[in-house]
């Protein structure tokens, strides 16, 4: 039970980034941190305690064995995040281009 | 720092390793994936590991070296078969499943390059202005 | 478990010097550090397939993020509702704490996932498939189209880095963007 609780704090990290950081950069470490924290939180329900690894090898039955599934999708949500972490790269290397500045509070006036 | 000069690349004693070590990092990179079936890894992991491998010359090299390599052409060209094989291997089920990591490789590689060649020289211009 | 408690308070470390210090090159490298921790964790947990996954994408995306990173930048504003936008954000915390504090009720404990989940899958499996990686058997046969989906993400991703940082064709004098 205690490491879903150090599950939750580590999103919260990631929340109070996301939420009071100026810096873009900043921002796009808190998505990251949040993501990281799912990801680990989704192992742990599927983790089974003494388990094995879920590969088949010769002559060994499939009891006892970590459950596959979150492992999978676990899996898709990693490459997602890391798309979502270039894409959010390309657009704030965008804005400093334009604006000088990675501040999101000297980039929402209007401009040219 | 690396970025200082991005068109000459880094000293010779990257580079030099660089040369000894790309190939053994693009076989590691096809093992795992091909051997994803019964082993640790998976398409994906091998695509991005062959995708870091020419990051790599692209940082010890310089930005024309590694565009020498593996040209925008060739990256569209080998891109769209192989993506259209991994799509009719997952609408049909006919494709074996080596084929289909080999196409998923090959478009994680590539795409994840394409990426990272395009947010590279999109920065140029404004580190020449400064 | 105790080497799992001892990996997350790591990466909580990591993750509080990667939030509060000033310098941007220092905090990219903390959250390589996060990055990793998690890699050891998966390990522990018994998923080395993302164990490795998590390296690698560790490292790209670490490159990708000291990349933006190396440019001057404006000193920041410091002025502005320092007290509000604190406790707002300490709002929004104690909230979504609150709300896993509820969901936690519903949660078997750690380890409590039961031996055998896997039998239905099995019985999809062809039978001649005695030997191999569950992992990559659920995601290349039973569910190939989340494959698909994931293949499809990483499309849109080269499609949109390329149309937001293309040069050519773009008039100049601020329409961009």
């Amino acid at each position: 039970m205690t490491a879903y609780i150090l599950c939750f704090v580590l999103f919260s990290i990631g929340l109070f980034s996301v939420v009071r950081k100026r810096n873009i950069i900043k921002i796009i470490i808190g998505i990251g941190i949040m993501e990281y924290a799912v990801n680990l939180f989704l192992i742990l329900i599927g983790y089974c305690k003494e388990g094995r690894v879920p590969i088949l090898t010769e002559g060994q039955s499939i009891k006892n064995m970590v459950d596959p599934i979150p492992q999978a999708m676990v899996l898709v949500s990693i490459v997602l995040g890391l798309t979502l972490t270039l894409f959010l790269v390309a657009v704030a290397i965008r804005i400093y281009e334009k604006y000088g500045t990675f501040d999101i509070t000297k980039i929402n006036r209007l401009k040219g | 720092m690396v970025y200082k000069s991005p068109n000459k690349g880094m000293t010779v004693i990257v580079k030099t390793v660089t040369r000894l070590t790309l190939a053994f990092i693009l076989i590691y990179g096809i093992y795992i994936g091909m051997t994803g079936g019964v082993s640790p890894g998976g398409g994906f992991t091998g695509g991005v590991i062959l995708a870091l491998a020419f990051v790599h010359i692209m940082l010890a090299f310089g930005k024309e070296a590694a565009l020498r390599k593996l040209r925008a052409n060739t990256l569209r060209m080998v891109m769209g078969p192989a993506a259209f094989i991994f799509l009719l291997g997952v609408a049909t089920g006919r494709v074996p499943e080596e084929i289909g990591a080999i196409c998923e490789m090959v478009i994680v590689g590539t795409g994840l390059f394409a990426i990272f060649i395009a947010l590279v020289l999109a920065s140029k211009s404004d580190r020449n202005s400064e | 478990m105790i080497e799992i408690h001892l990996v997350l308070i790591f990466m909580i470390a990591a993750a509080v010097i990667a939030v509060s210090v000033k310098d941007l090159l220092s905090s990219v490298v903390a959250i390589g550090a996060v990055g990793v921790g998690l890699a050891m964790a998966f390990l522990l947990l018994k998923a080395p397939d993302l164990a490795i996954l998590q390296l690698v994408v560790e490292i790209l995306s670490l490159i990708i993020l000291v990349h933006a990173t190396t440019r001057q930048d404006l000193p920041f504003s410091t002025s502005g509702r320092w007290l509000f936008n604190t406790i707002s954000t300490l709002f929004f915390v104690v909230v979504f704490l609150m709300v896993a504090h509820k969901a936690l009720k519903g949660i078997p404990i750690v380890g409590a996932s039961l031996p055998g989940a896997v039998q239905p899958i099995m019985e999809n499996v062809p039978a001649k498939e005695e030997t191999g990686n569950l992992v990559a058997t659920i995601l290349m046969k039973t569910r190939a189209i989340d494959t698909l989906g994931e293949v499809a993400a990483l499309f849109t991703a080269v499609v949109g880095v390329l149309a937001i940082s293309r040069k050519i064709g773009r008039t100049g004098g601020g329409n961009g963007l």
